[in-house]
């Protein structure tokens, strides 16, 4: 008798907790640049960290490493009981979409992609030109030459989103400033070639420019690097990036796909998730420009206020930043 | 690739490989050992991965249909000793045969017709990838070891341009053409088995995998059966002496580098018709390196180069479960242990063959001389 009981205590236990587990499992599906790319991927993985150390809650995590494996690991992760999944950029939309339709029990959360339609999908868009908008503003007013650079990862149209606002904010300081462009390449190797990002960064040094943006993920490492060995200032992009070369990064344009991230899970565990079409702009904290200890002392009084003066003005809506995804398009 | 005749075959073709796997997984073993997992679980999640979890094996069939083609590519080059390196363009424009068939045909034609038009698509492209070094190997001297390097570059620059800015789907942010119309296509096998009645775990496995098959068995007629093979197998031993039997050495190398490209070209439809229904940026992912390895380790026959195939399917599907399965084992992880199995039983796949010869030796004899 006492056995049987025994056996029932432990059964309950073991069932109970699998309900308490069962609870939330979430996932997160990384892209081919991998979990620790210093940039976008990191970003998310710093998210779910944030997640674990406050819940205790383990990511269930996986990289790609070839096309056919995006959606055998979004279905992976669906079979083994994960009721939530992170798919991470746009290069996943159509596996995310596909698994997605065949788990409608299962919820998913998809960065950068906002043309989807599932009812158990939340889609998170970034307002990055509102972000690229601050740094232009912060390049131009740094800028001794009047002349400051951009340089693109792979040339797709979210890509220009960021150059549009950068331009548009650094013209919004100094209308005679001059801005020149470079994308690295038309594939997703522009992602992770620190190499020709270095070369870009040297070639609009060469030209006068003296503060440079780069939004190319991999690829800033390297034009980070031209910066500093050469004097000159550097702009990070997605994540903070300003620990890379304290006294050349200016700043770094933040895009908070880890919130985006938490954000997701925590709705999830609090029962509290909503499909649809996130969109994070600066009013809602999802852009932003980083200070801390590494760049504060690049960063006078007068930026610092000038800035906060002009992200006021965005939030209200006073200061309209032009959307280049909007219509393809970049007022100059 | 001179077999030594002084162990009985069944050791040579059997038993080193098996030694030279094991030796790898050892190794392996160490290292995952070392970043503080158990190794045995470790090497069972893998086997399991590839063979047991529900879908698994049709994942490392999957894969395996990519490496036979790639294998067989490079091994009938081998025959005829020469070194196609050039896989992985071939296979690239072999994509590119798949997805301009389709996208000009699949609005007009019925969804089979254009697949099968497609197949052919794939084989005719690799092969002209393949000519034209075979042609100027043949011809002008230039060594086919450069020539079809340097064609990998050009496949990809090629594909890069016409993806980027030609049949790039509007509006698309990645480097892809749109859908093939829903018709065309290779069925995935477990639709297949689902109207059979029959209730399969899904998986990318379709019919390229039986037309991998049939091409096997198509290779080891060709090269073995027929005249041409002969004339292949002849220029591969002594080119001097396929000249004075009156092979015409040129026109040989040529055709064997157009089915060479023409079989690489094959990973197209497994890829393109059976899984992805679009034509996109870097499909090819490696097979056509790969295919190196895996026509080293079956000795460029159809049945070892289908085992190998098999081994370097279950090892890409079980590395994938490892990566599931372990936080700690990473996909770099995984690649180590796949570069070790390469490394132990490519490579180095002559490395035991004296320490077996001798031990035969010691208690056998001379295996000519009995």
């Amino acid at each position: 008798m006492r056995k049987i009981i025994q056996f029932f205590t432990v059964a309950i236990i073991a069932f109970s907790a699998s309900i308490l587990s069962a609870d939330i499992k979430p996932a997160v599906i990384y892209d081919m640049g991998g979990k620790f790319d210093k940039s976008f991927n990191e970003s998310v993985y710093n998210g779910a960290q944030r997640f674990t150390k406050e819940t205790g809650i383990k990511v269930m995590e996986f990289e790609v490493t070839n096309e056919a494996q995006r959606e055998q690991g979004m279905r992976k992760m669906a079979q083994r009981g994960a009721n939530v999944i992170v798919c991470v950029g746009f290069a996943q939309a159509d596996a995310c979409d596909k698994v997605a339709k065949e788990f409608p029990d299962t919820k998913f959360s998809i960065i950068d992609v906002g043309w989807l339609d599932n009812a158990n999908m939340r889609q998170y868009v970034f307002n990055e030109h509102e972000g690229s908008f601050l740094v232009g503003a912060l390049a131009a007013m740094a800028s001794k030459t009047g002349k400051v650079g951009f340089v693109g990862g792979m040339d797709i149209p979210l890509i220009r989103k960021f150059a549009c606002g950068y331009v548009q904010g650094a013209k919004a300081v100094n209308s005679k400033v001059e801005v020149y462009q470079n994308m690295t390449g038309t594939t997703p190797a522009a992602w992770n070639d620190p190499a020709k990002g270095s070369e870009l960064a040297k070639s609009q040094f060469d030209r006068g420019a003296d503060v440079v943006y780069a939004a190319a993920g991999g690829t800033g490492a390297g034009v980070y690097q031209a910066a500093a060995d050469s004097g000159m200032l550097a702009i990070g992009v997605d994540s903070n990036q300003n620990y890379m070369h304290p006294g050349t990064m200016l700043t770094s344009m933040l895009k908070r796909v880890d919130l985006a991230t938490y954000e997701t899970f925590m709705d999830v565990k609090s029962g509290n998730f909503t499909s649809g079409v996130k969109v994070l702009g600066l009013a809602e904290d999802g852009v932003g420009w980083a200070l801390d200890e590494h760049n504060e002392s690049l960063i006078t009084d007068v930026m610092k206020s000038t800035i906060n003066g002009l992200s006021d003005k965005v939030k209200s809506g006073s200061i309209k930043v032009h959307d280049y995804m909007s219509d393809n398009n970049c007022p100059s | 690739m001179s077999d030594s005749n002084i162990i009985p075959k069944w050791l040579s073709v059997g038993v080193i490989p098996l030694l030279n796997l094991l030796l790898a997984f050892c190794v392996s073993g160490l290292f995952i050992f070392f970043i503080g997992e158990n190794p045995f679980k470790a090497i069972s999640v893998m086997i399991k991965g590839a063979f047991y979890y529900p879908g698994a094996i049709g994942y490392t069939l999957y894969y395996t249909t990519n490496f036979i083609f790639t294998g067989l590519a490079v091994a009938l080059a081998f025959h005829a000793r020469l070194f196609n390196i050039g896989g992985e363009g071939q296979a690239y424009i072999g994509g590119l045969g798949v997805g301009l068939t389709c996208l000009i045909f699949d609005q007009y034609l019925a969804g089979f017709l254009v697949t099968i038009l497609a197949i052919l698509g794939s084989v005719i492209f690799g092969a002209v990838w393949g000519i034209i070094p075979g042609y100027l190997q043949a011809k002008r001297g230039s060594h086919i070891v450069i020539t079809t390097i340097m064609f990998n570059f050009i496949a990809a620059a090629l594909m890069v341009y016409l993806l980027v800015n030609v049949i790039i789907e509007p509006g698309q942010m990645s480097p892809e053409t749109r859908d093939f119309a829903s018709g065309v296509g290779l069925v995935q096998i477990h639709m297949l088995a689902k109207y059979l009645g029959l209730n399969m775990a899904m998986s990318p496995l379709n019919l390229s995998f039986g037309i991998a098959l049939i091409v096997s068995v198509g290779f080891w007629f060709l090269v073995w059966r027929t005249k041409f093979g002969y004339e292949v197998r002849s220029l591969g031993h002594s080119e001097t002496a396929a000249i004075y039997a009156g092979i015409k050495v040129s026109y040989t190398i040529i055709i064997v580098m157009a089915i060479s490209g023409g079989l690489a070209g094959l990973v197209a439809i497994n890829e393109l018709l059976g899984v992805h229904n679009k034509l996109l940026l870097g499909f090819t992912a490696g097979y056509g390196f790969t295919g190196i390895a895996v026509a080293l380790m079956g000795r460029n026959h159809p049945f070892g180069i289908f085992l190998a195939s098999l081994l370097f399917g279950a090892l890409y599907q079980g590395g994938t479960e490892l990566d599931f399965e372990f936080s700690s084992i990473t996909r770099e992880m995984v690649l180590l242990i796949q570069g070790l199995i390469i490394l132990f039983s490519g490579a180095l796949a002559y490395m035991l063959n004296p320490l077996v010869e001798n031990i035969y030796i010691k208690y056998y004899g001379n295996y000519n001389n009995a």
